[in-house]
């Protein structure tokens, strides 16, 4: 029988596959279609501490191989989602959660940061430093090194929790963010958040994106995503999460090669809502197929 | 909702860019009219909502406007070939506020979902007004449609090529104890105006997932923020909130 199992920054997973943050809600709309603990864990919607509308519609614009999201951290604030968001995840999924958080100050990362420490269920604090559709917070964070270790440190210093840095690929050199990160004391890295992308209705001669501008994502930005954690991967000793476009269990394998330890799946949770379940079930088949018998091995197996 | 693949019964035109596609399939998790589904095509990346028309145990009908590529794929296809389709998208009209002799508004492709509405309230023995608006004579379906099922019909073209001239507004009777509207906004808006009673309306709103997973489509309501797909697409009157 083909092992699944990896350790991520000391938490061990059935499998390594984790849909993405922003792509699966807090599981329960996924849970009345399959039983969710069939994951290794997940990650829960962007929070930050303040409830946030987000941006005007329209959000969303197709492209080939993928889309464009402008949501903009749609999202009730850290107070209501462990109030009403978080019990409900419970009821549903009983392992370990990943908390996914943003934020438009340092002050604000260790506000909601310090409150998700205190939840059981949170396993592990990925902290996003790249969402691209707010002005002025989020991305900023990511695309300086001294910015992404100052954000780091500060929820370093409020959590015994696993930090985990999810990183934007709109940069000109990620390596040394992912490094600045794990010398202020980052446990893990995840990577790539979405790329800055656009779209024009030839109609309307307008952006279909009501924010001009919004993350591109989907199997068009996985070359991207597997060259970055390449990279990454081989620049750091902490564990790598992988993402970008990954769709199937041969994507997964694909990123895992590059270095990551695991690998999160977003897009195509929106596409086919039964993606990442069927990528766990998959994946022994395809193993085989590749003679890999436990996933460990093959970490990080392209030099 | 439910994740099933269908079968293409038929796909007829109804005018030069409006289709009719009847499909076979588990429909058991559609629970209301004005409910979606979201289709997915072959070499397109994000699913294709399009509301409900009709359906019984086994099949779907859908009625669809050509307004680009993944519709006009739709319109090519023929019977045999098969669909992935997530069913039970959306709340779907409430049928318990209609009163006796409610008025169904439909403009444009904003008429099917009023078909299984006034069929499911035909049945339960209300006297349905049905208002459907057009364009020009050409591009009406339909009509019939409503008439079989025992509904009194007025047709409206903004040209006056066929019916009575002007809006659906135009031809809303003097009594009616409750209103059902799906339409371009701005013709909601001037539903929402033109109305005596209160109502329920169907928005539209590009979307992500269409289940309520991305928040692609959340909209502001004078009772909080709302995904069009999940708590929508239906709202009522007393909750909408217009944006400028």
């Amino acid at each position: 029988m083909a092992s699944l199992n990896v350790n991520l920054c000391g938490i061990e997973l059935s499998n390594p596959v984790i849909p993405a943050s922003g792509t699966f809600g807090y599981g329960y709309e996924f849970a009345e279609l399959y039983d969710i603990n069939e994951l290794g864990t997940f990650s829960f919607k962007g929070t930050t501490k303040d409830p946030r509308f987000g941006n005007p519609t329209p959000r969303i614009a197709e492209c080939t191989a993928g889309m464009i999201n402008a949501v903009g951290l749609q999202n009730p604030g850290v107070e209501k989602v462990i109030a009403e968001e978080l019990p409900k995840l419970k009821a549903c999924f009983h392992k370990p959660v990943m908390a996914n958080v943003s934020g438009f100050s340092v002050e604000d990362y260790a506000y909601t940061c310090e409150k998700l420490d205190k939840e059981e269920q949170v396993g592990w604090l990925e902290v996003n430093v790249s969402c691209p559709n707010v002005h002025g917070g989020g991305m900023s964070f990511g695309t300086s090194p001294e910015a992404a270790a100052e954000v780091t440190r500060a929820v370093k210093a409020v959590t015994t929790k696993p930090v985990i840095i999810k990183l934007s690929p709109n940069v000109t050199d990620i390596v040394s963010i992912a490094k600045a990160c794990e010398d202020a004391g980052a446990d893990g890295i995840s990577l790539i958040n979405t790329m800055l992308g656009m779209r024009i209705n030839l109609r309307t001669r307008k952006p279909i994106i009501a924010n001009t501008m919004g993350g591109f994502s989907g199997p068009a930005i996985f070359p991207v995503a597997v060259r970055m954690v390449y990279q990454v991967a081989h620049a750091v000793k902490i564990p790598v999460i992988g993402m970008g476009g990954v769709s199937s269990a041969e994507d997964v394998i694909e990123m895992m090669l590059a270095g990551a330890t695991a690998v999160e799946v977003g897009a195509a949770n929106l596409v086919n809502p039964y993606v990442c379940r069927d990528i766990v079930r998959d994946l022994p088949e395809v193993m085989a197929k590749y003679r890999i018998e436990n996933l460990n091995e093959i970490i990080g197996g392209v030099k | 909702m439910k994740q099933s693949i269908f079968t293409i019964v038929s796909n007829t035109a109804l005018t030069d860019s409006v289709y009719k596609m009847v499909l076979s399939g588990d429909t058991s998790a559609i629970t209301a009219a004005g409910q979606f589904v979201n289709i997915q095509l072959s070499g397109k990346f994000l699913r294709r909502p399009i509301s409900v028309c009709d359906y019984d145990e086994t099949t779907l009908t859908i009625v669809y406007k050509v307004v680009g590529k993944g519709t006009e794929a739709m319109s090519g296809m023929s019977a045999g070939q098969k669909l992935d389709i997530l069913t039970g998208l959306g709340n779907g009209y409430d049928l318990t506020l209609s009163g006796e002799y409610p008025v169904l508004l439909g403009g444009g492709v904003g008429v099917p979902p009023m078909y299984n509405l006034a069929k499911k309230l035909i049945t339960e023995g209300k006297k349905v007004f049905v208002i459907l608006g057009f364009n020009t004579k050409s591009e009406i379906f339909y009509e019939n449609e409503f008439k079989a099922l025992g509904c009194d019909v007025t047709v409206t073209t903004v040209d006056g090529s066929y019916g009575k001239k002007g809006f659906v507004t135009d031809a809303l009777p003097e009594n009616y104890t409750y209103f059902y509207t799906c339409g371009p906004e701005p013709m909601l808006k001037a539903v929402y105006r033109a109305t005596s009673t209160s109502g329920q309306m169907s928005f539209e709103e590009r979307m992500g997932c269409g289940f309520g997973a991305c928040m692609g489509c959340s909209c502001k309501t004078l009772t909080g923020y709302k995904r069009i797909c999940k708590e929508g697409p239906v709202m009522k009157k007393e909750e909408i909130l217009w944006q400028a």
